[in-house]
């Protein structure tokens, strides 16, 4: 039996729950690498069989949404580097709001994004369901599109998770816990927050950026 | 016997399904898997009945192909992927490495529910009407021909790829962080070894299954064209993906059953394990190598000759860890004071079988054999002899092992010998003649073969129902055993390993005290005489 009620009872120490914490995030996130992994492989196949045809489509893509959401999701992060900051030093009020902060960010990557698929259904570009491009290029327009709409849906679920977890954080920045288990925890999940971040870099890269510069 | 154990902790049912207890969840896995053995076991004993003689007279072809994938399906997902780590090695480690449980009790639960999730949904599409692709679900068949229930099976392997994620995971956190003090990694004992490079690949292999099926059921369901030809798309893909989990998963299906057998044989030849450090590292030997070999799957898909010359090099690499463990082993045997208790039958069985297993993969691995034997019974009998031959006997091996601990109860001595001698013959008989069926050019797949195989075919069905008898005879003996059995002492094997100094069953929180480590793991020399009960 553990003397010290924040520690699971099957745990000596605080330092070890928090290093299990810790470890038990670095191994789902590389669980999480190859599943985003092999998403990105199989674009790469593609985009190497059809070069050209992979310009043409990142050249539909909308950019300045990309755009505007890349800021969004970098200052999410920001944010929740600072909430764990706060949380260290014992300033709840301050935790909570900048977690309130990112959860709203976040929010609004979402929204921008559910605009940029409705965009992108009136122009036609939503293979399975409503596509129709024509020319030589068409055919790996629309296996780009595949791969966009599956690619930033599975990203925009863990968005949505993470948004869960934060909206978790928040609330219970404020209540009497104990204090170091709470840290443990924002700590993990800021953690999983800035790999979705980082996900998201990439995706841009390869989303929106191809064709540009000619 | 008035003290507590985990067992005897709380009679009430719920109580087992909310547990956390890394022990019960153990038992609570043991039981589902027995369900699903039985389940890919009914569907084995319709194939080898269809294959006693050459006509079609039991099933028809369309039947067959759904019974063989059903097999396939369930023996890897649903029984062999999840045996002797989530039943043996969820009530092991925690015990071996001196900790009260492992690192994410209830993410632990959460696997097992996954697991039944998955476990129901594929069991739906199969009696909806089944699956016909093969456990291989290879483009553009499974996504633009089959009528057959694809996606929703494909959805209860998904589901099923995440409690095995899960398992690994915790598996990792565990064996990093929850070692009992003085417990170094070279003092851990190498079944704790080689379950943690199988949890390395359950983690980073089984994310790309998980994606990989998700493009395929988004061909299936909306009919657009990842894997087709038609607008760019590329079949093999598919194939090169679904290997490249799919190879390592292999590995999943018999690292455990090596790890069990290293325990065994120190054990029961009463010696250090020889060249400790050499099978510890082979383990995670052959699961990094075991990345990089999945090409050998398709030689004869059109890959280039190139990447085939590659592939069929690694794989003779991926070989030398195997071949070590092997050599270790032996070498362990020579001038050991053996005993032959059942456990150890098992463990010699899986000796023999894996080295014959191993070495036809040889064969395959070699391009120009291959192309001959790709698609015959050849490929078949490689496989059963690893899988079966070599896991399903150290799973039956390792229960036996650990039986007294697990229940506290001993199980019959001669009756256990018995039923592992009557596994091997039965094991040889059923898939020796598949050998020689495949070499004499017998392909897989088929529900109807030329007359001049018969023979062979008879003498594998044969084998079959005798294999069929051995698997039951333990739910008998030991299902008696659980009622009437001698009580277990806490060590009756005088094994080493700190799963032995515990009661048997051990307490809900395992140890009464923590225990300490101070030796090297195998000191035969100092461990306390066997109790012959
Ligand atoms: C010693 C190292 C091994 C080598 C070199 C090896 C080699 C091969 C090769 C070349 C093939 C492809 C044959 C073909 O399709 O024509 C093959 C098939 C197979 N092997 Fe192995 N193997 C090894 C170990 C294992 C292990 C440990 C397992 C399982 C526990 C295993 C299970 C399988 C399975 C399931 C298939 C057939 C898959 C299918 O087509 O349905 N192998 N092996
Ligand atoms: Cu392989």
């Amino acid at each position: 039996m553990s003397d010290t009620p924040d520690i699971a009872e099957h745990l000596a120490t605080r330092a070890q729950r928090d290093d299990v914490l810790e470890l038990g995030m670095w191994t789902f996130l590389s669980t999480e690498v190859l599943l985003f992994g092999g998403l990105i492989l199989s674009y790469f196949v593609y985009r190497h069989a059809d070069p050209q045809a992979f310009l043409a489509a990142g050249r539909e893509t909308r950019i300045v949404i990309g755009t505007i959401n890349t800021a969004l999701l970098l200052t999410s992060s920001f944010c929740v580097a600072a909430a764990l900051q706060a949380a260290e030093q014992g300033e709840r009020h301050a935790t909570r709001a900048l977690l309130g902060i990112a959860i709203l960010l976040g929010l609004s990557f979402l929204g921008l994004k559910g605009l940029e698929y409705v965009e992108e259904y009136r122009e036609y570009l939503v293979p399975g369901i409503d596509f129709a491009r024509t020319g030589e290029n068409a055919h790996g327009i629309e296996l780009f599109f595949i791969f966009y709409f599956i690619a930033t849906l599975l990203h925009g679920i863990h968005v949505a998770c993470g948004i869960g977890v934060l909206a978790v954080f928040a609330a219970l920045a404020t209540a009497t816990r104990a204090s170091s288990r709470y840290v443990a925890g924002l700590r993990t999940a800021a953690l999983y927050w800035h790999f979705v971040d980082l996900v998201w870099i990439f995706l841009f890269a390869l989303i929106y950026l191809p064709g540009r510069n000619s | 016997m008035t003290e507590k154990n985990y067992l005897t902790d709380d009679y009430r049912l719920v109580s087992w399904f909310t547990t956390t207890d890394h022990k019960r969840i153990a038992i609570l896995y043991f039981a589902t898997l027995i369900v699903f053995f039985f389940i890919g076991g009914a569907a084995a004993t319709l194939i080898r009945l269809e294959l006693a003689t050459p006509g079609p007279d039991v099933v028809s072809a369309d039947t067959y192909n759904r019974l063989f994938t059903m097999h396939g399906i369930i023996m890897v997902w649903f029984f062999l992927i999840p045996s002797i780590p989530n039943t043996l090695g969820n009530f092991i480690v925690p015990l071996m490495i001196g900790a009260r449980d492992l690192a994410f009790p209830r993410l632990n639960l959460a696997s097992w529910y996954l697991f039944v999730l998955g476990g129901c949904i594929t069991l739906y599409a199969i009696f909806m009407g089944g699956v016909d692709t093969g456990w291989t679900l290879y483009t553009p068949f499974s996504t633009l021909y089959s009528n057959s229930y694809v996606s929703v099976a494909v959805t209860g392997i998904f589901i099923a790829g995440f409690s095995s994620i899960l398992t690994g995971l915790n598996f990792i956190v565990t064996i990093h962080k929850l070692r009992a003090p003085g417990l170094t990694w070279y003092r851990l004992p190498l079944f704790i070894w080689t379950l943690y490079a199988t949890s390395v690949i359950l983690v980073l292999a089984t994310p790309v299954l998980a994606i990989t099926l998700v493009l395929l059921a988004m061909e299936r369901l909306f009919g657009v064209g990842i894997f087709d030809p038609r607008i760019g798309g590329d079949p093999l893909l598919f194939q090169h993906l679904f290997w490249f989990y799919s190879h390592p998963a292999v590995y999943i299906m018999i690292l455990p059953g090596m790890g069990v057998v290293n325990e065994l044989i120190a054990c029961y030849a009463r010696k250090k394990i020889f060249g400790y450090k050499f099978v510890a590292w082979a383990s995670l030997a052959i699961a990094a190598a075991g990345f990089l070999v999945w090409g050998h799957h398709m030689f004869v898909s059109g890959q280039s000759l190139t990447a085939s010359l590659v592939f069929s090099f690694m794989s003779f690499i991926v070989a030398v860890p195997s071949a070590i463990k092997v050599f270790n082993w032996t070498a362990t045997l020579h001038k050991g004071t053996i005993r032959f208790d059942a456990p150890m039958l098992y463990a010699l069985a899986f000796v023999g079988l894996f080295t014959i297993g191993g070495l036809t993969g040889l064969f395959l691995a070699c391009l120009a054999f291959d192309v001959y034997a790709t698609d015959t019974y050849f490929v078949i009998a490689h496989f059963h002899y690893i899988m079966v031959g070599g896991m399903v006997t150290a799973y039956f091996g390792g229960l036996h092992y650990w039986w007294p601990k697990i229940t506290g109860r001993m199980y019959p001595e001669y009756w256990a010998r018995g039923a592992a001698i009557l596994i091997f013959f039965g094991f040889n008989l059923t898939f020796f003649p598949q050998f020689i069926l495949g070499a004499e050019g017998m392909p897989r797949r088929y529900h109807v073969y030329a007359p001049e195989f018969q023979v062979w075919n008879v003498l594998s069905s044969g084998g079959a129902s005798i294999l069929a008898v051995a698997y039951l005879l333990p739910m008998f003996y030991l299902g008696f055993s659980l009622f009437f059995g001698a009580r277990a002492p806490a060590n009756p094997w005088g094994a080493t390993g700190l799963e032995w100094r515990t009661s048997s069953p051990p307490p809900r929180l395992n140890f009464d005290q923590q225990p300490v480590v101070t030796e090297d793991p195998y000191d035969y020399a100092h461990a306390p005489e066997p109790q012959h009960v």
